[in-house]
């Protein structure tokens, strides 16, 4: 509607006589407007890619705030004390364990909800509208939210699931409380993906292999999932990515406890850089994990990449 | 729309369709049980918050315990202050973002100029790069300089939330505007600038209104940000929630529902309005819908 008011006030301007053509515009200056748009972001850029860099530069030093009279150089030896720590690798593996359980989980659940929407159902139309609820709330307020309901002695899901006074967050069940937490938040994350992928793909093939008498599964098998694995892809990334860097949920719900059971590595960079104020310290647990998350992004998109190309082929 | 239709070869009411929509519901109840209990909670005077489950007497004084003076003596978390610093600093923050991301994903949208596409994916980093790597030098800079615990602080941080997605999003939407429309513009002698401004930009509003909207819910529940770089003064809403459970003395789960809720009600509105816009929003321009 107000789209096409404002277009029709721009064909009523009067256009200045003798000149149809284009206005007579310096090359130089039509050739600088875009860099001349974007100078504002690439100010915000750089002011962003500061504190980056420095953060880098942190690593090389022995800077706390023990010590912030004498900083000095001490070349690599923060990267020696982390990558020789237990605690760094436990804090690795529980990165890991979690990023990949979590995306693993999501990503089935997630295809799964999205195909059974897919299909017609009244059901189907009335949750579709409420899915991405739990994935609008603040991670650290869903922690708050479920801390409150895994309390051991009067929360709810206890009560409801007839488990006593079941720990849910201690020291062998913490890390698969968190996870359950992300599933909750983040699955429809997956779900809406996936769904929009699937409802764009064309409808011609799954006519013509139905008219062949092709069972639903070789349906899905040979056609729908080559064409969504993009949207799959996608999703994956953006899950996989996010937790490796998980902090939120996480902290509110066991802030890394018990001992270290859910210490990922940006809590312990967190714990290491704020709360004992070892920046330098901190700031490698930090370049270490941003090299992971750079390493893993590289290999992730050019796979996505490669399906990509295979799922245009496939619908050809 | 698309919902509506049958798959090829899908009918209504066999025992699979059954069996679907019973899986849906298993789905569903896990999906919004924890919502409706937080709801329940925050209708619980503290003498029923930890004694009953499902049965009780509601009552709202929570919600109003919470925002006053009161609430603040009782748990020491001044939820008000939080509240406005929250709506203040995301509201600025993505206000900075637009001003400054509009001409660029316009420019990056319509030509390919130099450097562009290192600039488009260097912005695009930040959303994936872990915080702290900019947090912990920040915090110490900020502390320097005066800017630790304050708005302006956080609305400088927050760019690294709204600004990929303004650009990324906008980006998209510029794409997929037929130049045509800008050319034609151009032989009415209009000139770049109001060609961009009169034309460009009103056919992408619905673009623009849900960048910013879905910026502001980014901004809104972020927590590792003002959760490091604020103190007592200038913390955000989702601080204050988790600040609830964190002291010590006597815990008032109830409140802490009412603040939850309160702190959760703004993105979920504003999401259910720009459902529509969500997916391409959520992916960053990668997924159409």
């Amino acid at each position: 509607m107000t789209t096409t008011t404002s277009e029709h006030r721009a064909r009523q301007e009067p256009s200045p006589p003798e000149q149809s053509r284009l206005p007579a515009v310096p090359a130089w200056r039509r050739r600088l407007w875009p860099y001349f748009l974007a100078v504002p972001a690439l100010a915000v850029t750089i002011f962003i890619l500061y504190p980056f860099a420095l953060s880098a530069w942190y690593t090389l030093l022995d800077y706390a705030a023990r010590n912030t009279g004498s900083v000095s150089v001490v070349g690599l030896s923060n990267f020696q004390q982390v990558l020789t720590s237990a605690t760094f690798w436990t804090a690795v593996r529980t990165t890991l364990v979690y990023a990949v359980v979590t995306t693993a989980v999501e990503t089935v659940l997630g295809v799964g909800i999205a195909l059974l929407l897919y299909r017609a159902s009244r059901i189907g139309s009335v949750f579709e509208k409420v899915l991405i609820l739990p994935l609008m709330i603040a991670p650290a307020i869903a922690g708050v939210l479920w801390r409150l309901m895994f309390n051991s002695q009067f929360g709810v899901l206890n009560h409801v699931l007839g488990l006593g006074s079941f720990d849910w967050l201690g020291s062998s069940t913490a890390l698969f409380s968190v996870i359950l937490v992300d599933v909750w938040i983040f699955t429809p994350f997956v779900a809406i993906l996936v769904l929009a992928g699937v409802r764009s793909l064309p409808r011609e093939p799954f006519e013509a292999s139905a008219v062949d008498g092709a069972s639903w599964f070789y349906m899905f098998r040979r056609l729908m999932l080559p064409m969504m694995w993009p949207y799959i892809l996608v999703a994956v990334i953006f899950r996989f990515m996010d937790c490796l860097k998980i902090f939120d949920h996480v902290y509110v719900l066991t802030a890394g406890g018990p001992g270290t059971t859910t210490t990922t590595l940006q809590i312990a960079a967190f714990q290491n850089s704020i709360v004992f104020s070892n920046y330098s310290l901190g700031a490698t647990y930090m370049f270490l994990l941003w090299a992971l998350v750079f390493i893993t992004a590289r290999y992730l998109v050019s796979v996505l990449g490669k399906a990509q190309r295979r799922a245009a082929g496939a619908e050809d | 729309m698309a919902a509506a239709e049958l798959m090829p070869g899908q009918r209504r009411f066999t025992p699979a369709a059954v069996g679907a929509d019973l899986l849906l519901l298993v789905w569903f109840v896990f999906s919004l049980f924890p919502l409706l209990w937080l709801v329940l909670l925050s209708l619980k005077t503290s003498a029923e918050q930890t004694s009953t489950y499902f049965a009780f007497s509601p009552t709202l004084e929570n919600f109003s315990t919470v925002l006053s003076d009161q609430g603040t003596r009782l748990t020491s978390v001044n939820f008000l202050s939080a509240l406005v610093s929250s709506v203040l600093s995301c509201g600025g923050a993505v206000l900075v973002s637009l001003v400054i991301g509009i001409p660029a994903a316009y420019a990056a949208g319509r030509w390919r100029f130099r450097g562009s596409d290192d600039l488009m994916f260097t912005i695009l980093s930040f959303r994936f790069a872990p915080e702290l790597m900019v947090i912990v030098p920040l915090f110490v800079i900020y502390n320097q300089i005066g800017l630790f615990d304050t708005k302006l602080g956080l609305v400088w941080v927050l760019q690294l939330v709204t600004m990929p997605l303004v650009i990324w999003i906008l980006r998209s939407y510029f794409e997929d505007l037929p130049e045509d429309l800008e050319q034609a513009a151009l032989l009415d002698g209009y000139t770049r600038r109001r060609a961009f401004v009169m034309v460009a930009l009103p056919l992408v509003r619905p673009g623009i209104a849900a960048a910013a909207l879905l910026a502001f819910i980014f901004a809104w529940n972020s927590y590792i940000f003002p959760l490091i770089l604020t103190g007592g003064t200038n913390g955000t809403i989702t601080v204050a929630v988790a600040r609830y459970l964190g002291g010590g003395g006597q815990a008032y789960y109830n409140l802490t529902a009412a603040a939850a809720l309160i702190g959760a009600l703004p993105p979920l509105v504003l999401a259910l309005t720009i459902q529509r816009y969500l997916v391409r929003g959520l992916s960053f321009g990668a997924v159409k819908s």
